[in-house]
Protein backbone atom coordinates (compact mmCIF):
# COMPACT_ATOMS: atom_id res chain seq x y z
CA UNK A 1 0.00 0.00 0.00
CA UNK A 2 1.01 3.86 -0.72
CA UNK A 3 0.45 6.22 1.50
CA UNK A 4 1.05 9.95 0.13
CA UNK A 5 1.89 12.71 2.51
CA UNK A 6 1.56 15.96 1.95
CA UNK A 7 3.23 18.73 3.94
CA UNK A 8 2.79 22.76 4.00
CA UNK A 9 3.85 25.44 6.21
CA UNK A 10 0.40 26.94 8.02
CA UNK A 11 -2.08 28.89 6.56
CA UNK A 12 -0.66 32.37 7.93
CA UNK A 13 3.00 30.78 8.34
CA UNK A 14 5.10 33.12 5.59
CA UNK A 15 6.55 30.72 2.93
CA UNK A 16 9.86 32.68 1.85
CA UNK A 17 10.17 29.95 -0.56
CA UNK A 18 6.58 30.07 -2.63
CA UNK A 19 7.09 34.11 -2.18
CA UNK A 20 9.98 33.89 -4.24
CA UNK A 21 8.55 31.82 -6.63
CA UNK A 22 5.14 33.77 -7.23
CA UNK A 23 7.65 37.22 -7.57
CA UNK A 24 9.41 34.83 -10.71
CA UNK A 25 6.30 33.65 -12.03
CA UNK A 26 5.13 37.15 -11.80
CA UNK A 27 8.38 38.75 -13.56
CA UNK A 28 8.06 36.21 -16.29
CA UNK A 29 4.76 37.53 -17.07
CA UNK A 30 2.47 34.92 -15.98
CA UNK A 31 -0.44 37.01 -15.17
CA UNK A 32 -3.22 36.23 -12.05
CA UNK A 33 -1.05 34.85 -9.16
CA UNK A 34 -2.18 35.47 -6.44
CA UNK A 35 0.10 32.74 -3.89
CA UNK A 36 2.29 30.13 -4.37
CA UNK A 37 2.87 27.84 -1.62
CA UNK A 38 5.86 25.20 -1.87
CA UNK A 39 5.36 22.38 0.68
CA UNK A 40 7.13 18.38 0.37
CA UNK A 41 5.14 15.20 -0.78
CA UNK A 42 6.65 12.04 1.16
CA UNK A 43 5.16 8.80 -0.55
CA UNK A 44 5.57 6.01 1.65
CA UNK A 45 5.62 2.10 0.18
CA UNK A 46 3.94 0.50 3.50
CA UNK A 47 2.41 -3.28 4.92
CA UNK A 48 -1.00 -2.61 5.55
CA UNK A 49 -3.79 -5.07 6.21
CA UNK A 50 -6.46 -2.24 5.66
CA UNK A 51 -6.54 1.45 4.35
CA UNK A 52 -7.69 2.31 7.93
CA UNK A 53 -4.62 0.93 9.32
CA UNK A 54 -2.23 2.68 6.79
CA UNK A 55 -3.89 5.96 7.37
CA UNK A 56 -4.04 5.64 11.36
CA UNK A 57 -0.33 4.22 10.97
CA UNK A 58 1.01 7.72 8.76
CA UNK A 59 -1.22 9.87 10.86
CA UNK A 60 1.38 8.74 13.56
CA UNK A 61 4.45 8.80 11.42
CA UNK A 62 3.27 12.73 10.30
CA UNK A 63 2.69 14.07 13.71
CA UNK A 64 6.00 12.31 15.35
CA UNK A 65 8.20 13.23 11.93
CA UNK A 66 7.22 14.09 9.03
CA UNK A 67 5.80 16.97 10.09
CA UNK A 68 6.56 19.74 12.49
CA UNK A 69 2.94 21.18 13.76
CA UNK A 70 4.23 24.26 15.32
CA UNK A 71 4.41 25.80 11.31
CA UNK A 72 3.26 22.92 9.19
CA UNK A 73 -0.34 21.43 8.26
CA UNK A 74 -0.35 17.52 6.32
CA UNK A 75 -2.31 15.38 4.68
CA UNK A 76 -2.77 12.39 3.82
CA UNK A 77 -3.91 10.58 0.88
CA UNK A 78 -3.94 6.36 0.74
CA UNK A 79 -3.64 4.70 -2.57
CA UNK A 80 -4.18 1.33 -3.13
CA UNK B 1 36.61 20.61 37.48
CA UNK B 2 33.63 20.86 35.60
CA UNK B 3 32.59 18.94 32.77
CA UNK B 4 30.72 19.45 29.07
CA UNK B 5 29.91 16.91 26.74
CA UNK B 6 29.44 17.67 23.44
CA UNK B 7 26.96 15.99 21.13
CA UNK B 8 27.93 14.80 17.80
CA UNK B 9 25.91 13.92 15.06
CA UNK B 10 26.46 12.80 11.47
CA UNK B 11 26.98 16.06 9.99
CA UNK B 12 27.97 18.02 13.19
CA UNK B 13 30.92 20.19 12.75
CA UNK B 14 31.12 22.49 15.94
CA UNK B 15 32.06 20.13 18.06
CA UNK B 16 35.82 20.62 18.20
CA UNK B 17 35.41 25.10 18.34
CA UNK B 18 32.95 24.49 21.31
CA UNK B 19 35.43 22.06 22.67
CA UNK B 20 38.33 24.94 22.16
CA UNK B 21 36.18 27.43 23.43
CA UNK B 22 34.95 25.50 26.78
CA UNK B 23 38.49 24.08 27.43
CA UNK B 24 39.51 27.96 27.27
CA UNK B 25 37.29 27.97 30.03
CA UNK B 26 38.41 25.22 32.19
CA UNK B 27 35.78 22.79 31.25
CA UNK B 28 37.16 19.04 31.20
CA UNK B 29 35.22 18.27 27.77
CA UNK B 30 33.77 14.76 26.30
CA UNK B 31 32.31 14.44 22.66
CA UNK B 32 29.71 11.61 22.73
CA UNK B 33 28.13 9.94 20.05
CA UNK B 34 24.59 10.14 18.85
CA UNK B 35 24.61 6.70 19.27
CA UNK B 36 24.86 6.73 22.96
CA UNK B 37 22.17 6.12 25.39
CA UNK B 38 23.86 7.09 28.17
CA UNK B 39 25.08 10.66 29.20
CA UNK B 40 28.09 10.42 30.84
CA UNK B 41 27.78 12.56 34.73
CA UNK B 42 28.41 16.39 33.61
CA UNK B 43 27.69 19.99 34.17
CA UNK B 44 26.47 21.21 30.65
CA UNK B 45 25.13 19.46 27.79
CA UNK B 46 26.43 21.43 24.49
CA UNK B 47 24.12 20.63 21.39
CA UNK B 48 26.74 21.86 18.67
CA UNK B 49 26.54 23.52 15.25
CA UNK B 50 26.25 21.71 11.96
CA UNK B 51 24.31 19.47 9.38
CA UNK B 52 22.81 16.64 11.45
CA UNK B 53 21.86 14.44 8.79
CA UNK B 54 22.34 16.61 6.26
CA UNK B 55 19.23 18.80 7.14
CA UNK B 56 17.07 16.11 5.36
CA UNK B 57 13.67 17.04 5.95
CA UNK B 58 13.60 19.83 8.58
CA UNK B 59 17.13 21.00 10.28
CA UNK B 60 17.09 19.15 13.49
CA UNK B 61 14.28 16.48 13.03
CA UNK B 62 16.33 13.12 12.77
CA UNK B 63 18.77 14.42 15.07
CA UNK B 64 15.97 14.76 17.68
CA UNK B 65 15.41 11.12 17.78
CA UNK B 66 19.01 9.79 18.13
CA UNK B 67 19.19 7.62 20.57
CA UNK B 68 21.56 10.31 22.73
CA UNK B 69 18.77 12.88 23.03
CA UNK B 70 16.19 10.42 25.35
CA UNK B 71 18.61 10.82 27.86
CA UNK B 72 19.72 14.63 27.54
CA UNK B 73 15.78 15.48 27.60
CA UNK B 74 15.65 13.49 30.82
CA UNK B 75 18.87 15.67 32.00
CA UNK B 76 17.34 18.30 30.66
CA UNK B 77 13.68 17.89 32.60
CA UNK B 78 15.67 16.91 35.81
CA UNK B 79 17.23 20.66 35.67
CA UNK B 80 20.23 20.02 34.06
CA UNK B 81 21.73 22.42 31.48
CA UNK B 82 22.04 22.74 28.27
CA UNK B 83 23.06 24.68 25.38
CA UNK B 84 22.01 24.63 21.58
CA UNK B 85 24.40 26.92 18.96
CA UNK B 86 22.46 26.98 15.70
CA UNK B 87 21.95 23.36 14.29
CA UNK B 88 21.84 22.66 18.36
CA UNK B 89 18.90 25.10 18.63
CA UNK B 90 16.93 23.62 15.82
CA UNK B 91 17.39 20.10 17.12
CA UNK B 92 16.23 21.48 20.79
CA UNK B 93 13.25 23.18 19.03
CA UNK B 94 12.44 19.75 17.26
CA UNK B 95 12.64 18.31 20.32
CA UNK B 96 10.37 20.29 22.15
CA UNK B 97 12.81 21.29 25.13
CA UNK B 98 12.49 25.06 23.60
CA UNK B 99 9.36 26.53 22.37
CA UNK B 100 9.01 27.74 18.62
CA UNK B 101 10.39 26.14 15.25
CA UNK B 102 13.42 27.65 13.02
CA UNK B 103 11.96 28.09 9.03
CA UNK B 104 13.82 29.31 6.10
CA UNK B 105 15.47 32.41 6.04
CA UNK B 106 13.11 35.02 4.53
CA UNK B 107 15.42 36.10 2.23
CA UNK B 108 16.76 32.04 1.11
CA UNK B 109 20.28 32.92 1.37
CA UNK B 110 22.45 31.32 3.49
CA UNK B 111 23.61 34.03 5.44
CA UNK B 112 27.32 33.65 6.92
CA UNK B 113 28.69 36.86 8.67
CA UNK B 114 29.19 38.25 11.68
CA UNK B 115 25.85 40.16 13.03
CA UNK B 116 25.13 42.04 16.70
CA UNK B 117 22.76 41.03 18.64
CA UNK B 118 20.90 43.02 21.87
CA UNK B 119 20.56 41.18 25.08
CA UNK B 120 17.30 41.03 25.85
CA UNK B 121 17.43 39.17 29.44
CA UNK B 122 19.83 38.54 31.76
CA UNK B 123 18.01 36.56 34.68
CA UNK B 124 18.95 33.49 33.30
CA UNK B 125 22.75 31.07 33.95
CA UNK B 126 23.71 31.71 30.57
CA UNK B 127 23.60 35.58 30.12
CA UNK B 128 24.50 36.19 33.50
CA UNK B 129 27.72 38.10 33.00
CA UNK B 130 26.17 40.21 30.08
CA UNK B 131 24.55 43.41 30.82
CA UNK B 132 20.20 43.60 29.50
CA UNK B 133 20.51 45.81 26.51
CA UNK B 134 24.40 45.02 25.82
CA UNK B 135 25.47 44.63 21.83
CA UNK B 136 27.88 41.92 21.07
CA UNK B 137 28.98 41.16 17.80
CA UNK B 138 28.75 37.13 17.08
CA UNK B 139 29.29 35.25 14.18
CA UNK B 140 26.11 33.75 12.38
CA UNK B 141 26.15 31.17 9.78
CA UNK B 142 22.43 29.60 9.03
CA UNK B 143 20.24 29.17 6.01
CA UNK B 144 17.17 27.97 8.29
CA UNK B 145 16.91 30.66 11.28
CA UNK B 146 14.14 32.25 10.62
CA UNK B 147 12.00 32.27 14.16
CA UNK B 148 8.87 31.05 14.67
CA UNK B 149 6.30 31.43 17.39
CA UNK B 150 2.71 32.16 17.21
CA UNK B 151 1.48 35.25 19.10
CA UNK B 152 0.58 33.21 22.05
CA UNK B 153 3.77 31.18 22.53
CA UNK B 154 5.12 35.06 22.20
CA UNK B 155 3.57 36.43 24.95
CA UNK B 156 4.87 33.76 26.85
CA UNK B 157 7.98 34.29 25.74
CA UNK B 158 8.02 37.88 27.00
CA UNK B 159 5.85 37.12 30.23
CA UNK B 160 8.89 34.52 31.29
CA UNK B 161 11.83 36.59 29.96
CA UNK B 162 12.73 33.79 27.64
CA UNK B 163 14.14 35.90 25.10
CA UNK B 164 17.94 35.55 25.13
CA UNK B 165 19.08 38.21 22.10
CA UNK B 166 17.76 39.89 19.59
CA UNK B 167 19.51 40.71 16.27
CA UNK B 168 20.14 44.28 15.70
CA UNK B 169 22.74 46.75 14.09
CA UNK B 170 26.17 48.18 15.64
CA UNK B 171 24.01 50.64 17.30
CA UNK B 172 21.45 48.82 18.55
CA UNK B 173 18.72 49.85 16.48
CA UNK B 174 16.57 46.61 15.76
CA UNK B 175 17.31 44.70 11.98
CA UNK B 176 15.91 41.97 10.04
CA UNK B 177 18.29 39.33 9.56
CA UNK B 178 16.15 36.53 8.91
CA UNK B 179 12.82 37.21 8.90
CA UNK B 180 12.73 36.30 12.56
CA UNK B 181 9.52 37.52 14.58
CA UNK B 182 10.77 40.13 16.66
CA UNK B 183 14.61 39.84 15.59
CA UNK B 184 14.76 36.99 17.80
CA UNK B 185 17.88 35.46 18.21
CA UNK B 186 17.61 33.01 21.17
CA UNK B 187 15.71 31.86 23.77
CA UNK B 188 15.61 29.81 26.47
CA UNK B 189 12.81 27.59 28.50
CA UNK B 190 10.53 28.60 31.22
CA UNK B 191 12.85 26.74 33.89
CA UNK B 192 15.75 28.56 32.60
CA UNK B 193 17.96 25.62 32.26
CA UNK B 194 17.76 25.02 28.21
CA UNK B 195 19.01 27.55 26.14
CA UNK B 196 19.32 27.74 22.06
CA UNK B 197 20.31 30.89 20.00
CA UNK B 198 21.81 30.80 16.72
CA UNK B 199 24.79 32.69 16.75
CA UNK B 200 27.96 31.15 17.54
CA UNK B 201 29.26 32.66 20.88
CA UNK B 202 32.44 29.92 20.49
CA UNK B 203 33.52 31.52 17.36
CA UNK B 204 34.38 35.15 18.96
CA UNK B 205 36.40 34.13 21.49
CA UNK B 206 39.56 35.45 20.43
CA UNK B 207 40.49 38.90 19.25
CA UNK B 208 41.75 37.54 16.07
CA UNK B 209 38.53 36.02 15.06
CA UNK B 210 37.12 39.32 15.16
CA UNK B 211 35.22 39.36 18.39
CA UNK B 212 35.66 38.32 21.99
CA UNK B 213 31.77 38.48 22.94
CA UNK B 214 31.17 34.93 22.95
CA UNK B 215 33.01 34.74 26.04
CA UNK B 216 30.91 36.41 28.46
CA UNK B 217 27.97 34.40 27.08
CA UNK B 218 30.24 31.79 27.42
CA UNK B 219 31.36 32.52 30.74
CA UNK B 220 28.10 32.61 32.48
CA UNK B 221 27.56 28.80 32.31
CA UNK B 222 31.09 28.47 33.23
CA UNK B 223 30.26 30.37 36.85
Amino acid sequence: MKAVVNVFLKEGVLDPQGKATSHALASLGFKGINEVRIGKQIVIDLDATSKEEAEKEVKEMSETLLANTVIEDYNIEIVE
Amino acid sequence: MKTAVILRFPGTNCEFDSEYALKKQGWNVEIVWHKEEVLPKCDLVVVPGGFSYGDYLRSGSIARFAPIMKAVEKYANNGGYVLGICNGFQILTEAGLLPGALKRNNNLHFISKMQHIKVVNNDNKFLQNCEVGEILNIPVAHADGNYYIDDAGLEELKKNNQILARYCDENGEPMVLNGSVEQIAGVCNKEKNVFGLMPHPERAIEEVLGSIDGIKMLEGLSA
